[in-house]
């Protein structure tokens, strides 16, 4: 599709890290207005091979050509220098200072020596006007949404004029309007001839904005393809190395909905529940062995409603009674006692603990649950995380290696572990599938509807549409944070509850 | 415009807003409980003693600080990317003693002052290299250096020595007159020149708004691009030439150099930090916030002073029990924000 010569060409890359050989000998290119996709499950070092392109990690051995010319740098700063502007996969911004600086920083506009805070701050909410996103530049970051953050990162990535643009999942917490908003900025970049490394664990996603893929697989090669020459089946087969069945297996599996035939009181049951500020009041109910869906766009108040259900903010209207008996859950602590546990969307600040060890975080939860003077003895942990390690496929399968020297979706598996091994009544899940690979997230999908089939309630939350309606019993939808609908979801279509979400009409 | 409004009926929700958890006004809360403070023991002593009220009691108070304010300038740089600085109090130390041994020697006033400032941050670019490359604890390098220059001070001479070089004296004895009956010194000056120069550079420079960065921990400044390495030891250049730089004004007001003065003195800079707002854990707080912390250190002194029949180890007591309730303050600050 193209003649022209690549603007980045690596070959022979390879990295290892102490007992794990992240890349092994990996070739990858790119060419000038083209998007470039990089394919794999989770752990195959897709973000290994972006920070060794933008001198995060010195690599082993390979050599890296920059517009033909060797790439000699030494860290984030002179790849930006070199025209290599970079979105990592997890959020690296400054919550602690405001949206225009961490637009800004680096390039900040000056008048003398001094920073022209106007200047910034204007500039800002002109980029931010590009990507249609309307907060107030002057707001600290760290009080908007992990949504809200990314798109920030992506603003910052893109205001620069480089020739190489390296998104890692940038949309792993968007939803469609966002999505579709990036990919009108992608487009209009491509055209300007910008070269575009695209990451993305949505296959949709990953067709419909990418010229050409590259695959790997444990750290190798697999192949370079043209998006248009690669069926999905195929491609799915190259990144897992073999075919997956699970994805079938669960696609609209008859849902009975629990609600109306069940003669019990809903385990969980809140009546006008809200919190200023946060979310207006809201009626809800979850029944034993229910899984409730909560659709709705970014800002709309599902995690809002998950942090009041689960202790995470207190509520200052409405009640809640949890197994029929009302209560006051005042800290995540409390919740759990009542055997509600909530898996937060953002696993960096909220979840993992990075310098902890897999099998630490896994029993992490379930420790507290039985207070620290009874230890969970060893070999116990041992079960614990050796089961997990399995049943969610994490990568290494080594309970020892430290939780942030694994990948960004093995994270995920482990934060999710966590909360599994609590064994809860009442499970609430804040896109417990982000970043998560394809094979692995049908896997999840799975478990979760199995823990539901044995009795355990389920609040779900995910940007993905299909995901919620695949799994729930039961949708409720939330706009404005509010709640507007709450229906059975008998043959709901993904297209009914986005009207939903849109016009918020009343079903 | 409703056509718009037809086109794009969701309008983004949320994002008009940021959520209610956090508050944005909230960042200034513990700088203003801290002016509130001030203002209040202000008034308490006002009431209770006579003269208290006078405006050369205030400059009586800049003066008596001029040099923990400089000092606190280099602690709120340390402190703001979430390290400490424990050597500052021996610095201060080691300062008074090269001055002095070097004037007593016969040494031009301007050149001593000069070597000072220059001995204090070559020890604090020493102190930030081990801390970002050989990446040590900030408590144990400014541990080592406190250790270190305290002994370099015995090295120099085991007694006190006085200066009698005109120009230090005449430091010590000028009062700049700003009206009837009201005079500063010069030393009040330079800190206030000194702190201005860091609100300036903590606000209207890259390099300020790095510090800010490098507090909010882990790597992101780092893949940002921000000029983390060269950011990280520069703050301990700075809080070293500030801590010679206060050394230096604390002999214009001692008018001698002594190995076993300014013993603790780190301990009070870090307070007034505290006490002015700063997040220990560093991405927080105000320059502002750290010279109102200065102040009001200054006044529980004076109060006590006053007070006359109270010793002054009530000062320290006072100081302890402050430090403990900002930072329960503090604390809880953070978790109502939620
Ligand atoms: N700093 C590190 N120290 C040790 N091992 C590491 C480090 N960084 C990555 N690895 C390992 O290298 C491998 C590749 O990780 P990488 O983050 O590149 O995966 P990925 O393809 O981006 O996966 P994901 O889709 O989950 O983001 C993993 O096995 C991971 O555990
Ligand atoms: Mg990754």
């Amino acid at each position: 599709m193209t003649t022209q010569a690549p603007v980045v060409d690596m070959t022979d890359i390879s990295i290892s890290f102490p007992g794990v050989k992240a890349l092994d000998r990996v070739n990858f290119r790119m060419f000038p207005g083209e998007v470039h996709s990089l394919m794999g499950e989770n752990g195959a070092g897709k973000s290994t091979m972006i920070k060794a392109l933008t001198g995060v990690y010195p690599i082993d051995s390979g050599s890296i050509l920059l517009d033909g010319k060797p790439l000699l740098i030494t860290g984030p700063a002179q790849a930006q220098e070199a025209g290599i502007s970079t979105v990592y996969q997890e959020v690296h911004l400054l919550t602690n200072l405001s949206v225009a600086e961490n637009i800004m920083l680096g390039r900040e506009p000056r008048r003398g020596a001094a920073i022209d805070w106007r200047a910034m701050r204007a500039r800002a909410t002109e980029i931010l006007d590009g990507l249609n996103l309307d907060i107030d530049p002057a707001s600290q970051l760290g009080t908007h949404s992990l949504a809200v953050q990314q798109l920030v990162a992506i603003a910052r990535a893109i205001d620069v004029q480089a020739k190489v643009l390296i998104l890692d999942e940038p949309t792993s917490s968007l939803d469609v309007d966002e999505v579709s908003e990036l990919f009108r900025v992608i487009r209009s970049l491509k055209e300007s001839g910008v070269a575009i490394l695209f990451v993305s664990h949505f296959l949709e996603q990953v067709y419909e904005i990418s010229d050409r893929l590259t695959v790997l697989r444990n750290g190798q090669l697999v192949g370079e393809y043209l998006t248009d020459e690669i069926l999905r089946i195929e491609l799915v087969h190259k990144m897992i190395g073999k075919d997956i069945a699970v994805l079938s297996d669960l696609d609209r599996k008859e849902r009975a909905p629990i609600s109306e035939e069940s003669e019990e009181a809903p385990f969980v049951q809140a009546i006008g529940l809200g919190r200023t500020g946060s979310i207006a009041p809201v009626d809800l109910s979850v029944y034993e062995g229910e899984v409730v869906g909560l659709a709705g766009l970014l800002g709309s108040g599902r995690t809002e409603l998950a942090r009041l259900l689960s202790g995470a903010d207190r509520p200052d209207r409405g009640e809640l009674s949890i197994g029929g008996r009302p209560r006051r859950l005042r800290t995540p602590r409390m919740a759990l006692k009542a055997r509600i546990a909530y898996s937060s969307e953002n696993r960096r600040s909220e979840g993992i603990i990075e310098d902890l060890t897999v099998r630490d975080n896994i029993v992490l939860a379930l420790q507290a649950d039985r207070g620290w003077f009874r230890r969970i003895p060893k070999k116990r942990q041992d079960e614990l995380a050796a089961s997990y390690i399995q049943a969610l496929n994490i990568r290494p399968p080594d309970p020892d290696a430290i939780v942030k020297n694994l990948s960004g979706g093995n994270q995920q598996k482990v934060l999710l572990a966590r909360w599994l091994a609590v064994a809860p009544r009442l499970l609430i899940l804040d896109e417990p599938t982000r970043g998560i690979d394809v094979g692995a997230k049908a896997e999840i999908q799975k478990l979760v509807a199995d823990l539901a089939e044995n009795g355990m309630s389920v609040v779900f939350i995910s940007a993905e549409l299909e995901e919620v309606l695949r799994l729930s019993h039961r949708i409720v939808v939330m706009r404005d944070r509010e709640k507007v609908a709450d229906i059975v979801n008998d043959d709901v279509t993904v297209g009914q509850v986005m009207t939903l979400i849109a016009s918020g009409a009343e079903s | 415009m409703s056509i718009r409004t037809i086109d794009k009926p969701t309008a983004r929700p949320g994002f008009v807003r940021p959520r209610g958890r956090f508050n944005l006004g909230s960042r200034y809360t513990p700088v203003l409980v801290t002016l509130i403070l001030l203002i209040a023991m202000w008034g308490v002593g006002a009431t209770r003693y006579r003269g208290f009220l006078s405006v050369q009691m205030l400059l009586n108070l800049l003066i008596d600080n001029s040099f923990l304010l400089v000092l606190v300038v280099g602690m709120t740089f340390v402190i703001l990317t979430g390290g400490i600085d424990l050597s500052v109090g021996s610095v201060v130390a080691l300062s008074t003693m090269i001055a002095a041994f070097l004037l007593r020697a016969g040494w031009p006033p301007l050149v001593v002052i000069a070597i000072v400032l220059v001995v204090g941050s070559t020890l604090g670019m020493l102190v930030g290299l081990v801390i970002h490359y050989f990446e040590i604890q900030p408590f144990i390098a400014t541990l080592a250096a406190m250790f270190l220059a305290r002994g370099l001070c015995y090295v120099i001479s085991l007694n006190s020595i006085s200066i009698t070089d005109p120009f230090f004296v005449d430091m010590a004895q000028t009062r700049i007159p700003l009206g009837p009956g009201l005079a500063i010194t010069p030393s009040v000056i330079i800190a206030v020149i000194v702190v201005a120069i860091a609100f300036f550079v903590l606000h209207y420079t890259r390099t300020g708004r790095t510090v800010y960065g490098i507090g909010n921990g882990g790597q992101s400044a780092m893949l940002m691009g921000l000029p983390v390495a060269r950011t990280r030891v520069l703050v301990y250049v700075i809080s070293g030439f500030c801590s010679a730089l206060g050394g230096v004004l604390f002999t214009f007001y001692t008018l001698s150099g002594y190995s076993l003065t300014a013993v603790g003195m780190e301990l009070d800079a870090i307070a007034a930090v505290v006490i002015g707002g700063t997040l220990l854990t560093g991405g927080s707080g105000f320059i502002l916030g750290s010279v109102l912390g200065v102040l009001v250190l200054g006044i529980i002194q004076t109060i006590i002073s006053f007070e006359g029949t109270l010793s002054s180890w009530w000062t320290k007591i006072v100081i302890g029990a402050l430090l403990l309730v900002f930072i329960v303050l503090q604390r809880l600050l953070t978790t109502l924000r939620r």
